[in-house]
């Protein structure tokens, strides 16, 4: 890899540790099912958690039609308007986006990115696949018991979620704690691969500021997400207790239809706290891989390095601490010493800081660049916007005057499924439309590609803005039908009537993407191995897809930072992360 | 397809760790790894620990909330802890002969891994069964306490003495870390037997994870159990002092 014209000084250190051993399967069990290798452990992960994906998105047209049509269709009881609400918040939130960031994009990207051949311990990283599938059946299986799922609302606030009166109460919460237990502990055993890795992993020339942000958004994530999950380990635990055993760790004394409950002296507001304790960071365990992501795309897209990318990694860093504390704006309403309220709200403004920095620095990445709108780049675009209308209505509910109003209107829906739905959604599809020619060694289709995008993120604008003006206008949310209510107008219903038909569209119009998808396994155009020229490591691989190891005989030896896009000097407008360093560069 | 691994030749033997704050900002300014001198497989325990951490943090945590905002008055620790010896009720001498254990087994885990680092593959691997007896001695202990506190009347949902939440509470997070103990029972038992076979000397590759095992395990496991002792040390102080 030296080359004569390179100064002394830029040679990378030598290698600190002997190349690692791998395990090479020796039959086709080992190598796709029960693989250890985290390319494949990455792709079954996403698989899975696209497939409880599409359930909670028909879960969400179940919500819309009854929301539109109160009473119409015959199945859509109260129960099972109340379970799909959970069920789709739930799955969403955990056992999509938690899994497809982390343990989809995150196997499959941080070996390669890093330059490592696997994760440091592959034995585990597959254990954590098929702990988080059983985690997954063992939700999903509530359907089939009596009584069906729990209709406690994805923050299965207690008293409530263990009471009679809660759909699912048979079966469905004690399922749901299991299920959840497990993914914690499925996750655990991810997250320290993703984080050891990392750390301690890279190949020689990679520094941790060497890093694309996308490693630093999903090590940040993952650092979060092993503090934070403890948080709802225990809360899970000890509900599960209370509706197994009859503890009383969050129940109080309360009578039930009459008749008073064994329950005795429990605090539900620590359930609160341990719940918004893993709650609140879960959001930027979701959010932080989604800036890192974008960040890439847009660079790549762009043809121009991210715009103050040490910024970058420590606004990420800060998000990350910030996140941590805030979790008390979850609880405005529910009983609170005013000085927490103040300190919450203070710490939950100050995220704004690193935040609103990395939108600048985003639009500041893409002034002046030579901006190619290929389908990735359109989803990064959308994101842009989509989050910085979704962090904007952050800024109103985390004050906590004017939260206390809105709290539990459509106003909150609107403001979350635009800030953590939408926008780390439009990012997946980004990521996989990018890095699918990595994957498969084929392109997708761009015009099918820009269908998709149009639809979705026009069409996500129109089921969700309307919606904070119904919120504004007191609608509240989770409520199974309004009846009569004398402060929404009849054309509220009109309103709701045009978002579902509009959520069913573009619900229906993600079948382009499945389609384009699979179709492209076979007849995509041919990828080469770096279809976009793009400098960071993973494209550099010698195979495409990348084969067991990664990186052939030699690790790659990486000399500069992965950004070096328009290069003065360069031989093209671009400049891989290994190669080695010409003339006079200055990279990072 | 697959790439025969192969060793570089550039592998460094000098030790790459500096001390002092400049040392640390040197070590993560740098490349492949942040932890100079750390093996991936012990940073990957300190980083398990730390979330442990969190674990029994929440657990303690909740049980200090419940143990304030209860009404009814929690039971007396040094007499609900007291065994009956020769007549005479003493208070808290079952936990102390408990911790006394957990503690002693820490001092041979830490001569264990001394042992390992020092090919002593006998030795290490009878420390090892010795710190093994020790923890599931612990567990025995305990539950003869669960066993008696049952007989009292103790419940997970109440108890004659007070506040539903003590048994609630104690159950909980003693069987968490009794568990802890269990796993770590079972684990050095297992790797005591791979040192005393000679394993990581041969190279013989692991059950499960077909890889080769190091002597470094040994202080692995280690970190472990003395994370776990420590853990006690709160729960012993919170639960029986407090």
């Amino acid at each position: 890899m030296t080359d004569a014209s390179v100064p002394q000084n830029v040679a990378p250190p030598p290698a600190e540790v002997a190349d690692v051993e791998l395990y090479h399967a020796h039959s086709w069990i080992t190598k796709y099912v029960f693989s250890q290798d985290a390319k494949v452990i990455a792709i079954q992960y996403a698989g899975t958690a696209i497939t409880v994906g599409i359930l909670a998105l028909v879960l969400s047209w179940v919500i819309r039609l009854q929301l539109a049509f109160p009473g119409a269709i015959p199945f859509i009881d109260a129960s099972v308007y109340y379970q799909s609400v959970t069920m789709h918040g739930m799955i969403m939130v955990v056992y999509m986006l938690t899994a497809i960031f982390l343990g989809g994009f995150g196997n499959y990207l941080i070996p390669l990115m890093v330059g490592a051949r696997d994760m440091v311990f592959p034995y585990v990283n597959m254990l954590s696949f098929w702990v988080y599938l059983i985690a997954t059946l063992v939700l999903v299986s509530s359907y089939f018991f009596p009584g069906g799922p729990t209709g406690a609302g994805w923050t299965l606030y207690p008293p409530q979620s263990i009471l009679t009166g809660t759909p699912g109460h048979e079966y469905g919460i004690i399922l749901m704690l299991v299920s959840l237990i497990l993914f914690i502990v499925g996750f655990t055993m991810g997250g320290l691969n993703y984080v050891v890795t990392v750390l301690q992993a890279r190949t020689r020339g990679m520094t941790l500021m060497r890093m694309p942000l996308t490693v630093w958004g999903i090590f940040a994530a993952a650092v979060m997400a092993l503090l934070a999950f403890p948080g709802l380990f225990v809360a899970c635990l000890m509900l599960l207790l209370d509706r197994t055993l009859g503890t009383s760790f969050f129940m109080p004394s309360l009578v039930e239809l009459g008749e008073r409950k064994d329950y005795v002296g429990g605090s539900p507001i620590l359930f609160q706290h341990l719940f918004w304790f893993f709650g609140h960071p879960e959001v930027y365990i979701v959010a932080l891989p989604a800036f890192g992501v974008v960040s890439d795309l847009i660079s790549v897209h762009a043809r121009k390095n991210i715009f103050g990318y040490r910024m970058m990694v420590w606004a990420i860093i800060a998000i990350g601490v910030l996140g941590m504390v805030v979790w008390g704006h979850h609880m405005y309403i529910s009983g609170m010493d005013p000085w927490f309220g103040f300190f919450f709200a203070v710490t939950t403004l100050a995220i704004a800081v690193p935040t609103a920095l990395k939108v600048y620095n985003w639009v500041l990445t893409l002034w002046h660049a030579d901006i190619h709108f290929t389908t990735p780049m359109l989803f990064a675009l959308g994101f842009l916007v989509t989050f910085v209308n979704g962090g904007i209505t952050g800024l109103y509910l985390g004050n906590v005057i004017v939260d206390v109003p809105l709290s539990a209107t459509l106003f909150v829906v609107a403001h979350f499924h635009m800030v953590m739905g939408i926008a780390p959604v439009l990012v997946i599809f980004g990521a996989i439309y990018h890095w699918y020619p990595k994957i498969t060694g084929r392109m997708m289709d761009e015009r099918l590609g820009k269908i998709h995008f149009w639809i979705t993120f026009l069409g996500a604008y129109a089921i969700f803005f309307p919606m904070h003006y119904l919120g504004v206008l007191g609608m509240p949310r989770r409520f199974y039908e309004m009846g009569e209510t004398a402060f929404v107008p009849a054309s509220a219903a009109t309103l709701n009537i045009v978002i579902t038909v509009i959520a069913l569209a573009v619900g229906f119009a993600q079948s382009i993407f499945f389609y384009n998808l699979f179709k492209s396994l076979k007849h995509g155009a041919p990828a080469g191995g770096n279809p976009w020229r793009a400098a960071s490591l993973e494209w550099q691989t010698p195979e495409t897809p990348p084969g067991h190891g990664n990186w052939g005989k030699q690790l790659p030896v990486v000399y500069r930072w992965p950004y070096a896009y328009s290069v003065p000097g360069a031989p093209e407008d671009y400049l891989p992360q290994n190669a080695p360093p010409v003339r006079g560069e200055r990279s990072p | 397809m697959t790439a025969e691994p192969v060793t570089t030749e550039h592998v460094t033997t000098e030790p790459t760790l500096r001390s002092s704050l400049h040392g640390m900002v040197a070590d993560w300014s740098s490349d492949q790894r942040s932890f100079k001198g750390a093996s991936w497989g012990k940073a990957m325990m300190w980083i398990f620990l730390v979330s442990d951490t969190f674990v029994f943090s929440c657990f303690l945590i909740s049980y200090m909330t419940v143990r304030m905002s209860t009404t009814v008055e929690w039971p007396h620790p040094s007499e609900i802890f007291a065994l009956e010896i020769g007549g005479k009720k003493i208070p808290l001498i079952l936990i102390a002969i408990m911790t006394f254990d957990l503690i002693t087994s820490s001092g041979t885990m830490a001569m264990a891994v001394n042992f390992a680092y020092a090919r002593e593959r006998r030795k290490a691997a009878i420390l090892m069964l010795v710190t093994a007896f020790f923890g599931a001695a612990f567990v025995g202990m305990q539950a003869f306490e669960w066993t008696k506190l049952i007989h009292e009347g103790v419940r997970p949902w109440g108890n004659p003495f007070g506040a539903a939440q003590f048994g609630s509470s104690f159950f909980m997070i003693t069987g968490f870390h009794g568990f802890h103990v269990s796993i770590g029972v079972i684990f050095l038992l297992i790797v005591a037997r791979a040192v005393w076979r000679g394993d990581y000397d041969v190279g013989r590759r692991g059950f499960f994870t077909s890889r080769k095992g190091r002597y470094e395990i040994v202080e692995i496991m280690g970190l472990y159990w003395h994370f776990v002792d420590l853990v006690w040390v709160f729960i012993f102080a919170f639960f029986y002092l407090w």
